[in-house]
C-alpha cells in the first residue's frame, strides 16, 4: 500500500494492531487482554527465568528431534513414491488421508503408547510434519524432467550420483517448500502435544499461567511462541528463495 | 507491392483517400524508465486489415492495447471514428493472445459475454451469439466448455465473441500464436473470408512474416525498442486467387523476403 | 487380499495382454484395486502388530473393528457425533461467511489487504491451539467455546485462500471484461469471483480440516463431550479397542467429508478438470 506517495510495507499494519491492542488493554474492557506494553515487559522478565529457559529447551528439543525425523523420513518416502509406481500406489492413499486428518485425535493414543513424556511430543511433531514433506517431495521428484535423468544416465552417473546430484537437487525447491510447511505444522504439533500431555515444557507453563489467571505471562508466552514460529518459517523461506531461481527453468 | 517510408506514411494514407477508422497521434509509452514506444503516428484505413509486425519486445502488443484502451499511453492520442479514446469502447473489440475464455462457461456463454455485460436479454444475445458461432465454424459446439476444444477452436470462440458485439474495429493480439501450424493456416484462410464478409477494420499483431503478408492489406513494421515505425508495406496480392495459389505467388514470396531482409539485423 | 496385489504387481504385463477380456477388466479398475491392496496391507500390518503385541495398549485390527461395529450399532457413535459435529458445522459456517467475505475484500482493496492480511498470515503460521485454554475462561465449557476453537483454527486459512484467489484472478480475463466495458461490479461478480471460486472452495476444505483438529482439541482439552469424550473415557477404563475405534472413526469421518467436498469441487467448480 502507498500512503502520501510512500510505500508502506505489508507487515507494518501489525503495528496498527499492536496500538489497538494497547488501547484495548489500557481501557480494561477485557480482563483477558492486558496492555501490550505490560505483556512485553512480562516477556522480557520471563525469558530471564529458569523455568522459562528450561521449558523452552524442552520444547525446542522435542521439536528439533521430531522435525529431523520428519524431514529424513519424509524426504525418503517422498523420493520413493516419486520414483516407484508401486510405492506411490500403496502409500499414496495413506499419506493423503493423514495430511489432512485431525491428528489431534491420535495424541491420546500416542500418550498410552509412548507415555506421558517427551517421546509423545516428539512423535506428535513427527506425525504433524511428515506427511506434507512426503507429498511435496513426491511432487518435486515427479516434476524432475525425464531428460535431466536421461542426461545423467547417458553421462554414466551411478545410482547414488543420480539421486544425490540430480534428482534431489532438481526437486530441492519443492522439498524446501514442504519442509517449510512441515515446520509450521510441527510447531502446531509441539504445542498441541504439550498441551494435551500438559506436564512438560511450554504446555505446562500455559496450563500454569492460565489456571492462575496470570494473563500477562500467558500472552508473553504466546507472543514469544508466535514470534518463534514466524521466525522459523521466514528463515526457511529465505533459504527457499536462494534456490528459487532454478525452480522455473528446470 | 508498395513500399511507403516512415516519414511519408501519414501523408501517403491521406492521399490514398480511404476513410480512416483509427488515428494514432504521437503515442509514446514509458514503462518506468524503459521506453517502449516513441512518438508513433499511424492511420488505419477503414475496412482493411492492417498488421503490426516486428521483433519481440518492439511494443506492438503495447500499441494494440493502447488503441484498445486497456493501457494508457504516456503521451499522445488515439482517435477512433474521430472520437478520442479514454478507455475501452463499444466500437472496438479485442481478441486475446491467450483466448481469455472463461473456463466455467460454455462456448455459447463465452461468445455472448460481451452482450451479457451490456445487459442484453438472454434470448436475444444467444440468437446473435449462435449466428457468429456458426460463422466461425463452431456450430454444434455451443454447449461445450473451452477445455473440450482445441487451441484453434478456442480462438474461434474468441473471434466470435469479438464479432458478436458488432464493433467497427477488431483488435487481434497475436491470435494464432497459441494455435498449432496446420490449424493456423486454415484459420488464416477463414479469417480472410470473414474480413471480406464483415467489412470491418482489423488491426492485427503478429511476429510471423508469412502470416502478415498472407493476411494483410497493409503491414506496419516496428523497429526494436523503443518501438518506432520502420517501414510500411502494402502487399499487392490478388486475394481472389486460391489460398494455395497465393502462397506460391511471386509477389507474396518477394514481399516475405523483403521484410525478412529488413528485419534480419534485429535478430541477435 | 493377495490376489489383487498380484494382479497389479506388473502393470506392464497387464498392458501387453490386452487381448484378454479378464486383464482388460482388471486394468480398468486398477486404481480401485491398488486402493484395496493398500488398505488391506495396512490392516494386515496392524493385525500382526497387535498380535505380537507391540504394546499392551495396542489392540489388533479385528478387535478394533469389532468395537467399531459394536459402537456403531449401539448408537454411541451417533450420540457422540451429534455433539461433535454441531460446533464444527456452526464454526465452519461462521468462518466461511467471515473468511470468504474478508478474503474477497482483502483481494479487492489494497488498503484492506495491507491492514488485515498480515494478521491472518501470522494467525495461520502460528500455533493457535495455544489460545484454546483461554477461551474456556470467557465462554466456559459449552458449545460457544467449542465453536470458537473451530473458528480460531479454520478462519485464517479460509480468509487467506479467499484473499489469494481473488488477488490472483486471471488478469487476462479481467482485461477481457474491461475491454468489453464491463462495470466494476460486473467484473467482480462475473469474472473475479467465479474465477476465484475453486481456490476459495479449496480454502473451505482446508478450513474444515483445521476445524476438525480444533473441535477434537476442544473436546480433549476443555470439555469431555462427543467423540473426544469417547476417546478419553475408554482410555481411562483401558478399553483400548473402543478407544482406537473412536480415533479411527473421527479420522474416517473427516477423510470422507473432505473427499466428498473435493469430489463436489471437481464436479461443479472445475469443468475444465472434469473427465468428459
Amino acid at each position: 500500500m502507498t500512503l502520501f506517495g510512500y510505500r508502506v510495507p505489508m507487515m507494518a499494519s501489525l503495528l496498527v494492531w499492536c496500538v489497538i491492542w494497547e488501547i484495548v488493554g489500557r481501557s480494561g474492557a477485557m480482563f483477558l487482554v492486558p496492555p501490550l506494553s505490560h505483556v512485553l515487559v512480562a516477556a522480557v522478565a520471563l525469558v530471564q527465568t529458569g523455568t522459562w529457559q528450561a521449558a523452552a529447551l524442552t520444547t525446542l528439543n522435542s521439536f528439533l528431534i521430531g522435525m529431523v525425523f520428519a524431514i529424513v523420513v519424509g524426504v525418503a518416502i517422498g523420493v520413493l513414491m516419486g520414483r516407484s509406481v508401486t510405492a506411490d500406489n500403496l502409500l499414496g492413499i495413506w499419506v493423503n488421508i493423514f495430511v489432512s486428518a485431525p491428528l489431534s485425535a491420535l495424541v491420546p493414543v500416542l500418550m498410552i503408547l509412548f507415555g506421558m513424556g517427551e517421546t509423545t511430543v516428539v512423535v506428535t511433531v513427527f506425525l504433524f510434519a511428515v506427511w506434507i514433506i512426503v507429498l511435496d517431495t513426491r511432487a518435486g521428484v515427479q516434476g524432475v524432467p525425464n531428460s535431466l535423468i536421461e542426461m545423467g544416465r547417458s553421462y554414466g552417473a551411478s545410482r547414488a550420483t543420480l539421486y544425490g546430484k540430480i534428482i534431489l537437487l532438481a526437486a530441492l525447491p519443492e522439498i524446501l517448500a514442504g519442509i517449510r510447511l512441515g515446520v509450521v505444522r510441527g510447531v502446531k504439533g509441539v504445542v498441541i502435544g504439550q498441551l494435551l500431555v500438559s506436564i512438560i515444557g511450554y504446555g505446562e507453563l500455559f496450563e500454569l499461567y492460565s489456571r492462575n489467571f496470570d494473563m500477562e505471562n500467558f500472552w508473553a508466552l504466546t507472543i514469544i511462541l508466535f514470534a518463534a514460529a514466524m521466525g522459523l518459517s521466514a528463515l526457511i523461506e529465505s533459504i527457499e528463495k536462494r534456490v528459487d531461481y532454478y525452480a522455473g527453468v528446470r | 507491392m508498395r513500399n511507403i517510408t516512415a516519414e511519408a506514411a501519414t501523408a501517403a494514407t491521406k492521399t490514398a483517400g480511404a476513410e480512416i477508422a483509427v488515428e494514432v497521434r504521437g503515442i509514446c509509452k514509458m514503462y518506468n524508465e524503459v521506453e517502449a514506444l516513441r512518438s508513433i503516428d499511424l492511420d488505419f484505413p477503414a475496412g482493411k486489415l492492417t498488421t503490426l509486425l516486428g521483433p519481440s519486445g518492439c511494443g506492438k502488443t503495447t500499441l494494440l492495447k493502447i488503441i484498445a484502451g486497456l493501457i494508457p499511453a504516456t503521451s499522445g492520442e488515439i482517435r477512433v471514428n474521430g472520437k478520442t479514446v479514454t478507455g475501452p469502447g463499444p466500437e472496438r473489440a479485442f481478441v486475446f493472445q491467450d483466448f481469455a475464455l472463461m473456463p466455467w462457461a460454455t462456448v455459447m456463454r463465452n461468445v455472448a459475454f460481451g452482450l451479457e455485460l451490456k445487459g442484453m436479454g438472454k434470448d436475444e444475445r444467444q440468437a446473435i451469439a449462435a449466428k457468429y458461432i456458426a460463422e466461425v465454424g463452431l456450430s454444434g459446439f455451443e454447449n461445450k466448455f473451452p477445455h473440450e476444444l482445441s487451441g484453434g477452436m478456442r480462438q474461434r470462440v474468441g473471434l466470435a465473441r469479438a464479432f458478436a458485439v458488432n464493433a467497427d474495429v477488431l483488435l487481434l493480439d497475436e491470435p494464432f500464436s497459441a494455435v498449432d501450424e496446420q490449424n493456423r493456416r486454415k484459420f488464416q484462410e477463414d479469417l480472410l473470408e470473414l474480413v471480406e464478409k464483415e467489412k470491418k477494420t482489423f488491426i492485427f499483431v503478429t511476429h510471423s512474416i508469412e502470416e502478415a503478408v498472407y493476411c494483410s492489406d497493409r503491414i506496419v513494421i516496428l523497429s526494436r525498442r523503443p518501438g518506432r515505425i520502420a517501414q510500411i508495406i502494402e502487399p499487392e496480392i490478388d486475394r481472389s486467387a486460391s489460398p494455395d495459389a497465393i502462397r506460391r505467388d511471386q509477389g507474396y514470396l518477394d514481399t516475405v523476403e523483403e521484410i525478412w531482409q529488413g528485419l534480419k539485423h534485429y535478430v541477435d | 487380499m493377495a490376489f489383487p496385489a498380484q494382479a497389479n504387481g506388473s502393470p506392464r504385463a497387464v498392458r501387453s495382454s490386452e487381448g484378454s477380456f479378464f486383464w482388460r477388466k482388471l486394468s480398468e479398475h486398477r486404481t480401485a484395486l491398488w486402493r484395496t491392496a493398500s488398505i488391506g496391507l495396512f490392516f494386515l500390518a496392524w493385525e500382526i502388530a497387535g498380535r505380537i503385541p507391540i504394546s499392551f495398549a495396542f489392540p489388533t485390527f479385528l478387535e478394533t473393528l469389532d468395537a467399531f461395529i459394536r459402537m456403531t450399532l449401539d448408537g454411541s457413535f451417533l450420540a457422540a457425533y451429534a455433539q461433535t459435529l454441531q460446533p464444527l458445522v456452526i464454526g465452519i459456517a461462521i468462518s466461511a461467511v467471515i473468511g470468504v467475505g474478508l478474503g474477497i475484500v482483502m483481494g479487492l482493496s489494497r488498503f484492506a489487504e495491507w491492514l488485515i492480511a498480515p494478521v491472518f498470515v501470522v494467525l495461520q503460521a502460528a500455533p493457535m491451539a495455544a489460545l484454546i485454554p483461554l477461551i474456556t475462561f470467557v465462554y466456559g465449557i459449552g458449545l460457544v467455546s467449542k465453536t470458537l476453537a473451530v473458528i480460531m483454527l479454520a478462519l485464517p486459512v479460509i480468509a487467506l485462500n479467499g484473499y489469494k484467489a481473488v488477488r490472483n484472478a486471471n488478469p487476462s480475463l479481467v482485461a477481457m471484461c474491461y475491454s468489453f466495458q464491463g462495470s466494476w461490479w460486473q467484473r467482480i461478480v462475473k469474472i473475479i469471483i467465479p474465477d476465484a471460486s475453486p481456490v476459495i472452495f479449496a480454502g473451505l476444505r482446508l478450513g474444515l480440516a483445521a476445524g476438525f483438529i480444533g473441535v477434537i482439541l476442544a473436546e480433549l482439552l476443555i470439555t469431555p463431550t462427543g467423540i473426544g469424550d469417547l476417546i478419553t473415557y475408554h482410555r481411562s477404563v483401558a478399553d483400548y479397542p473402543e478407544m482406537y475405534a473412536a480415533v479411527v472413526s473421527i479420522i474416517l469421518v473427516s477423510t470422507l467429508t473432505l473427499a466428498a467436498l473435493e469430489a463436489f469441487e471437481l464436479r461443479v467448480l472445475r469443468p475444465e478438470k472434469r473427465r468428459s
